[in-house]
């Protein structure tokens, strides 16, 4: 069992909580970084992909597991992303510009619906958000003179300072730098003010109100950050397809972000890659079981989504905790070996407090 | 004046399936998002009743009814019983994928071909006073008011009514004045369930029945924001509103105003005043 | 001048006045209670200060401001810190992250600089941390520090509850029944601390209190106050012997 020594308050602040973290990840990274060196083409191509849904994993992460705020249309912010990107590059922006500003604009997209959705508690915010995601689909579908309806846009490869990034482990190296950095930057929010704030507006609005934190403009910031993350996604996702149109971001894509958020377990960095690779995964197994299954199952069209929806019912039911959940659990396992206790995580019996009084 | 009453009709599908939802969330404040689902089921099964094994329309109608009405039942007593208490977001993705796995099954079940069964009231039209109705419009209206009112009666003036709506508000203060809460939820769903195939068998004859149906459900949604989420006439009325003003768009408006207008309407609401029209929220005494 | 001044303080909720026509001062360093029987509109009168509800009618002055129209989460800003009758802790976090939260009325840095975290950010959250730990220290809350809300009992959840109002270095302090659900010797070291918080820190205080006790040893002045309204003002002697105020706990003939 590892005891922390603590000596000062910077022990406390910073993120490497101690040596054994610090040798973990440098690990981690190594091996990331190499992956190109083993992983033939196709499979490289999967595993950016992996680090894009982790990217916009992050993004409504923040929103529902730190501010607690369901939102069920982000794919809306991924597709403003993406087409804010394609569409400045196509006007002759350099990728280094156009990526950020397509997760400024995006961030300001999640700011203005944040205006209404701010008075909404939690169940209207998510119909909210549904409710927005289906009104860009279709701004998306009609506005054609800039977003070429059906037609959609052509989307190049990423271009640095001349040099096109063609090759799929150049873009993977791209996507995972992006990863790297995002994930920082939402760690190092959330051990500052800001990200306290916004935990404490999930758990109890009116004392953090009398603490001096701005509830509305707090939850704003919430939703710009989430917006802004999952438009970076966006973005590359643009690239990785090399074609965007309003159908790349349907009600599937909304759904395996929830998928993420379920089964990488809510509330943690973690969690968000655990499920990014989970649902990276996911086709893979599909593709082998309608080998399997009779053709009666295996040709409807609504089997992906079913599949997920059982894996998110069985998800919630038996593991709420995720995967992340999981691995706590095992990690606390081996670590109080053997004072482990089957009780350790056992909720208590939970009883419905009603919403209505907030 | 023909809007008028195909608006009107499409709202009370509208509201009946909205009426679902507050009613489950009315008592267990659980936001149903497989509602529509539900209501697609419910013409399925009625479609099996009617349609291929031949039973009497009125007969079908009451059996489909009742057999979702068991499902509903079913489905809380095994899935639903066991998300209370869990954060409110974790029960929605619960509902959700609910609903994604019914529209699986139903196209495992019945195939992905649209179809229809006749009923008394297919192409039948009537003359009120010189305007021409479709029995099929008329016959959504009429249907949705007698439910309503039936419903009205059983939660205003019967026991099992009243416990519905203290289990929601304090369960475990209802547990301990000895109502039998699982019992009572798992009823709710019951009905609500029931009131879903209602809406399904009403709409059978003007749209056809297949596994995408319940995609209406979320405009349902839309209706039960504007009536006020949790007041049981406010989902029937949103959804006359949503209703009249979706054809009225279809009508007037430039294309695909049609489609984005009832979550307009629910956007500007949520907006002007969250709480619809007959507020249920308030805040909390500190 | 007065550190804070209601004047004709009214809120009508649809029929019922809930408070109506309360005016009081309360001058720099004294410790001023509310009493009154259940229903007597004494968190209502916090939740007017705290800016909660908004008055019907009436006006409220703090430190030579008017603060009527102040939107609530500016009147930590302004130096005003509350504590709440059903103790609203942040479940989900530990001690020193509730703790942490009441410094917010404090941030100085900015978001770009917390994205960052630049070096200013980070010695910014190292003047917060000892603020905060110079609290825990005042109220013995040391061992408590990195526990979850939801673990701790009642007693220490309500020290909490005060340990957070003061993180935010307030000029007056709205104590909303510290004593309440705590037992004779948390009871006591409540009066020491509310004893310590006037002398040491320098913070007025309004109290709303049940317990004649607490509110007999620690208090300069008390108000009392029935059916919203003004009962009797005085020290706690004056009050306590007042025969309007003993009818109105005790009954009396009509």
């Amino acid at each position: 069992m590892r005891i922390l020594f603590k000596t000062s308050y910077n022990d406390d602040i910073r993120l490497m909580k101690h040596g054994g973290y610090l040798f973990w990840y440098a690990l981690l990274l190594i091996a990331a970084f190499s992956a190109p060196l083993v992983l033939d083409d196709f499979y490289i191509g999967e595993l950016a992909l992996v680090v894009i849904f982790a990217i916009a994993g992050l993004g409504l992460m923040v929103l529902v597991g730190y501010s607690g705020q369901v939102s069920l249309g982000h794919a809306a912010f991924l597709a403003i992303g993406a087409y804010t990107n394609a569409l400045l590059i196509q006007a002759g922006t350099p990728f280094l510009i156009a990526f950020p500003v397509a997760g400024v604009v995006t961030a300001l997209s999640g700011a203005l619906i944040s205006l209404p959705a701010n008075r909404m508690t939690g169940l209207y915010l998510a119909i909210a958000t549904l409710a927005f995601a289906i009104i860009v689909e279709q701004i998306l579908v009609r506005w054609e003179s800039v977003t070429g309806g059906f037609q959609g846009v052509a989307v190049d490869a990423p271009d640095l300072f001349g040099y096109q990034l063609w090759n799929p482990w150049e873009f993977y190296l791209l996507c995972l730098v992006v990863l790297i950095l995002v994930i920082l930057g939402v760690l190092n929010i959330l051990r500052s003010p800001t990200g306290r704030a916004m935990v404490a507006i999930r758990d109890s609005e009116v004392s953090a109100q009398s603490m001096g934190v701005n509830i509305a403009k707090y939850k704003t910031v919430a939703f710009s950050i989430s917006a802004g993350i999952t438009g970076l996604a966006g973005a590359l996702m643009g690239h990785k397809f090399n074609y965007l149109s309003p159908d790349t971001f349907n009600i599937i894509i909304s759904v395996q972000l929830l998928l993420m958020v379920v089964v990488g377990g809510l509330g943690s960095v973690h969690g968000a890659i655990y499920g990014a690779i989970f649902v990276g995964a996911l086709p893979q197994f599909l593709a082998l079981a309608r080998d399997i299954l009779p053709p009666a199952i295996a040709q409807t069209p609504g089997l992906e989504p079913g599949i997920f929806g059982l894996i998110m019912v069985l998800f919630i039911l038996f593991e709420p905790l995720g995967l992340y959940g999981r691995w706590r659990k095992i990690k606390l396992y081996f670590d109080i070996f053997p004072l482990y206790r089957k009780a350790t995580f056992k909720r208590q019996k939970a009883y419905l407090k009603t919403e209505r009084m907030k | 004046m023909q809007i008028l009453v195909s608006g009107i009709a499409q709202g009370c599908v509208y509201g009946l399936i909205a009426l679902g939802f507050v009613l489950i969330y009315k008592a267990t404040e659980i936001v149903n998002f497989a509602q529509g689902d539900m209501m697609m089921l419910g013409a399925f099964t009625a479609l099996s009743f009617i349609g291929f094994l031949g039973v009497d329309y009125w007969l079908g109608f009451f059996f489909a009814i009742l057999c979702m009405a068991v499902f509903g039942y079913l489905l809380d007593k095994i899935v639903l019983r066991y998300v209370i208490g869990q954060p409110q977001f974790a029960i929605v993705i619960l509902t959700i994928s609910l609903g994604f796995i019914f529209r699986a099954l139903a196209g495992i079940f019945w195939g992905h071909e649209p179809s229809s069964f006749n009923t008394p009231f297919t192409n039948q039209i009537v003359n009120l006073g010189g305007v021409i109705i479709a029995q099929e419009a008329l016959s959504i209206i009429i249907g949705t008011v007698l439910l309503a009112v039936l419903l009205y009666i059983f939660f205003t003036h019967t026991k099992l009514g009243v416990a519905m709506q203290a289990s929601s508000q304090n369960q475990l203060a209802a547990y301990y004045m000895g109502i039998p809460v699982k019992v009572i939820f798992s009823l709710i769903w019951a009905i609500s369930a029931g009131v879903s195939t209602v809406a399904g068998v009403l709409l059978s004859p003007i749209s056809l029945i297949d596994a995408e149906m319940g995609f209406m459900g979320i405009k349902a949604f839309a209706a039960a924001v504007v009536g006020g989420f949790g007041s049981l006439p406010g989902a029937l009325l949103g959804g006359a509103i949503i209703g009249i003003s979706e054809q009225l768009a279809g009508a007037y408006l430039p294309a695909g105003f049609k489609q984005i207008t009832a979550f307009v309407i629910m956007l500007a609401v949520l907006t002007i005043r969250p709480e619809g029209l007959f507020a249920q929220i308030q805040r909390k005494k500190v | 001048m007065s550190l804070f001044r209601a004047d004709n303080l009214a809120i009508h909720f649809g029929g019922i006045k809930a408070v109506d026509g309360v005016s009081f001062e309360v001058e720099k360093g004294e410790v001023f209670t509310l009493v009154g029987p259940n229903g007597a509109g004494k968190t209502t009168i916090f939740n007017l200060i705290s800016r909660i509800y908004d008055p019907t009618h009436g006006s409220l002055h703090f430190d030579g401001h008017e603060i009527t129209q102040v939107p609530p989460h500016v009147i930590a800003k302004l130096g005003i810190a509350r504590t709440f009758q059903n103790i609203e802790l942040f479940e989900h976090a530990s001690v020193l992250q509730n703790l942490l939260i009441g410094r917010h009325a404090h941030r100085q840095s900015h978001f770009l600089g917390e994205l960052f975290f630049t070096k200013a950010t980070r010695s910014m959250e190292q003047a917060h941390r000892e603020k905060a730990e110079e609290i825990i220290e005042l109220l013995d809350l040391a061992h408590y520090r990195e526990q979850m809300i939801a673990n701790l009992p009642y007693g220490v959840r309500k020290v909490v509850e005060v340990a957070r109002a003061l993180c935010t270095e307030p000029k007056l302090l709205l104590l909303d029944e510290p004593a309440s659900g705590l037992n004779v010797e948390e009871t006591e070291d409540m009066a020491f601390w509310i004893d310590d918080i006037k002398n040491d820190l320098g913070v007025t205080i309004i109290m709303v209190e049940h317990d004649m006790s607490l509110v007999s040893e620690v208090s300069d002045r008390v108000l009392a106050l029935n059916d919203g309204r003004m009962l009797s003002m005085g020290t706690p002697s004056e009050v306590q012997s007042d025969p309007e105020v003993i009818r109105a706990y005790l009954g009396g003939d009509a």
